[in-house]
């Protein structure tokens, strides 16, 4: 059922509604049934969870009858962000993922979240699926701040993603959907994966067959799941990064999600107009290639690859 | 003056983006003044170019006791195509303090302008806010513990504003300048995309005003600036304290009062109109007594948006 969390009139004959996808078992629910929420579309260039939100409907409403507890799909938070390929909040440029907890009494996107943020709150479990910006292919990951890690982790391996980053904390983060949620108690789990304005059906695949794992340990979903993998669980003295420092056209010579060896070239800047190469790129260390450069324009300091390593 | 390129950000098919300085007097570090640090703040930096151009009149009546920095503008390049924020990526510099120099564009950009600012003993940013609108021109301070809130006084400007910083707020210049020892102010005038020649005037009289009071200046020049009065007690309050007007329906916005208008108590402040038939939609009233320190300017709006902010009657700090 098809419910708005949150509207607002826009000037000219439109309002932006915030809309959710309640999906619910047959016959009675329980005052006991658990929920859980999958949220995606804040920002609007991210597209990795339309897939996902749509994939999990569709396999819940297919299979309702092993349905044991309440799905709540938020396929679009920045709904004006992803109709006009923009990342933040069109108009203001405000980053959604950076205003929460939102406002009752704020502007639009102060109150949008607020609402939003309302009505997630209380869930078993809170999956924020995120892709990559239009500038790096991330393969699939969950990430959580370092103080959230002896909650989050048990719940994390359960989602079948090949990696858990295990960040430090940063002030700037608290403004975030999840820091919100997880400070009222709410487990929220980020994922973050693929590439902006793309998607890709194999991680799509990947994180719904976690998602449904997940609502099966939470007694969700009654369906027997194939067990996940064991993901990888690093921190940041783990993960390398390589940025540039010039500016220039990056020609990627390495797959993303290889494994790789220090001292391997990964790719090299390119000076199209002088038919010059700039810089070679060398990996600094031996491990896994898990960020790549996916948007070849360059500057001195954009992000090249991020590459784990020293894990077992 | 002497005018250094402080660094550079070098790009591909563009000319390299300089970030310049005009250094004026000599000795202790005294004042550091930052334009332009989005593409859209051409009120802020006109503001930085006249103020540039009054400064060297006073450095050549050997007015000024100290060195002041002053940088016009650190993002010429979002400015020359159009974009507020970095154009790459969207970021914006101004929540990349105190910087990394080993990080993404805008965070090394940040880390050269910090290291080329830091230490001097006053800093003051022309800044702007992300939502279309105009400001009573003022002087803002971010309360970190270590504000110095009478100081702002000698601004002269009506109204000094402390704001408790959010945690986006930690990445800002004023955050990051005060937490690394140096009194740092921003101030606002009314506009931020167009030049607002009366207001950006007010502004380098106010600086001016600061200068001669904390000693840069050895005394304020007559005749360059006029009509200005200083306030001698400006009107401080805590953003908090702010009474929020919300529109509650979207359409066509048509003020009727302004910032630095006074408001009384159910007072029509705008109209908001049906954009198809031109009907009143709804009358956005004043909830109090208060003075309107920012004003909503766009001709469109939407429901759930702040269309003006009022400091009530008798409220201050």
């Amino acid at each position: 059922m098809v419910q708005t969390v949150a509207t607002a009139e826009l000037p000219v004959g439109e309002s932006l509604n915030i809309q959710k996808n309640r999906i619910v078992p047959l016959g009675h629910i329980s005052n006991a049934a658990k929920r859980i929420c999958i949220v995606t579309g804040t920002h609007g260039d991210e597209l990795e969870g339309q897939y996902v939100a749509w994939r999990l409907a569709d396999e819940l409403l297919k299979n309702i009858e092993d349905l044991r507890g309440i799905v709540d799909i938020y396929p679009a938070l920045n709904p004006l962000g992803i109709n006009s390929i923009h990342r933040g909040m069109p108009l203001t440029d405000l980053d959604l993922n950076r205003i929460f907890p939102g406002k009752e009494d704020g502007m639009i996107s102060e109150y949008l979240a607020s609402e939003t943020l309302k009505d997630i709150a209380g869930a078993s479990v809170c999956i924020d699926i995120h892709a990559s910006n239009i500038f790096l292919r991330e393969l699939p990951q969950i990430r959580i701040n370092e103080t959230l890690g002896d909650t989050l982790v048990p719940l994390a391996k359960h989602l079948n993603m090949p990696l858990i980053w295990i960040h430090a904390s940063a002030t700037v983060l608290e403004s975030t959907l999840a820091h919100s949620l997880n400070s009222i108690g709410t487990p929220t789990l980020v994922v973050e994966m693929g590439v902006g304005m793309r998607i890709t059906i194999e991680h799509g695949e990947q994180l719904l067959s976690g998602i449904l794992a997940l609502m099966s340990h939470l007694g969700i979903w009654a369906k027997k799941m194939p067990p996940t993998m064991p993901p990888i669980i690093s921190d940041d003295w783990h993960v390398a990064f390589i940025n540039s420092d010039v500016s220039g056209i990056f020609i990627s010579e390495t797959s993303h999600m290889a494994n790789v060896s220090e001292g391997q070239e990964l790719g090299f800047i390119a000076d199209p107009l002088s038919g010059r190469v700039l810089k070679r790129i060398k990996s600094p260390v031996s491990g896994l290639l898990f960020t790549l450069r996916e948007y070849p324009v360059v500057y001195e300091g954009s992000l090249l690859a991020r590459i784990l390593h020293g894990t077992n | 003056m002497r005018r250094e390129t402080l660094f550079a950000v070098n790009t591909i098919y563009r000319e390299h983006d300089n970030i310049d300085g005009m250094y004026f007097g000599a000795g202790e570090r005294a004042l550091a003044i930052v334009g332009a640090l989005r593409g859209n703040e051409v009120q802020q930096l006109y503001i930085c170019g006249q103020l540039v151009k009054i400064l060297s009149v006073y450095e050549e009546h050997g007015l000024l006791n100290d060195e002041i920095l002053v940088i016009p503008s650190i993002n010429s390049f979002s400015m020359n195509v159009g974009k507020r924020f970095w154009a790459v990526d969207n970021s914006d510099i101004n929540r990349m303090f105190p910087g990394y120099d080993k990080g993404e564009t805008t965070q090394r950009v940040a880390a050269r302008l910090f290291e080329c600012i830091r230490g001097y003993k006053y800093g003051i940013q022309f800044t702007s806010f992300y939502m279309p609108g105009n400001f009573a021109p003022h002087a803002r301070i971010l309360d970190t513990g270590y504000h110095d809130t009478d100081l702002a006084d000698l601004f002269g400007l009506p109204y000094v504003m402390v704001s408790s910083p959010k945690p986006v707020d930690t990445g800002t210049l004023n955050y990051n300048w005060q937490v690394f020892g140096t009194k740092a102010f921003s101030v606002y005038s009314k506009e931020t995309k167009n030049i607002h020649h009366d207001s950006a005037m007010q502004a380098i009289d106010a600086t001016l005003n600061f200068m001669a009071s904390v000693g840069v200046l050895k005394n304020k020049l007559g005749g360059i600036l006029d009509g200005y009065t200083p306030v001698s007690a400006p009107l401080h309050f805590k953003e908090d304290e702010l009474v929020n007007v919300m529109s509650s329906k979207g359409g066509i916005f048509i003020p009727k009062k302004f910032a630095g208008d006074k408001a009384a108590k159910w007072e029509v402040l705008a109209e908001v109109l049906d954009p198809y038939t031109g009907e009143l939609k709804e009358e956005i009233v004043s909830p109090t007594v208060g003075q309107i320190f920012f004003s909503y300017n766009s001709n469109l709006i939407s429901g759930h948006e702040t269309s003006f902010r009022l400091i009530p009657q008798n409220q201050t700090l």
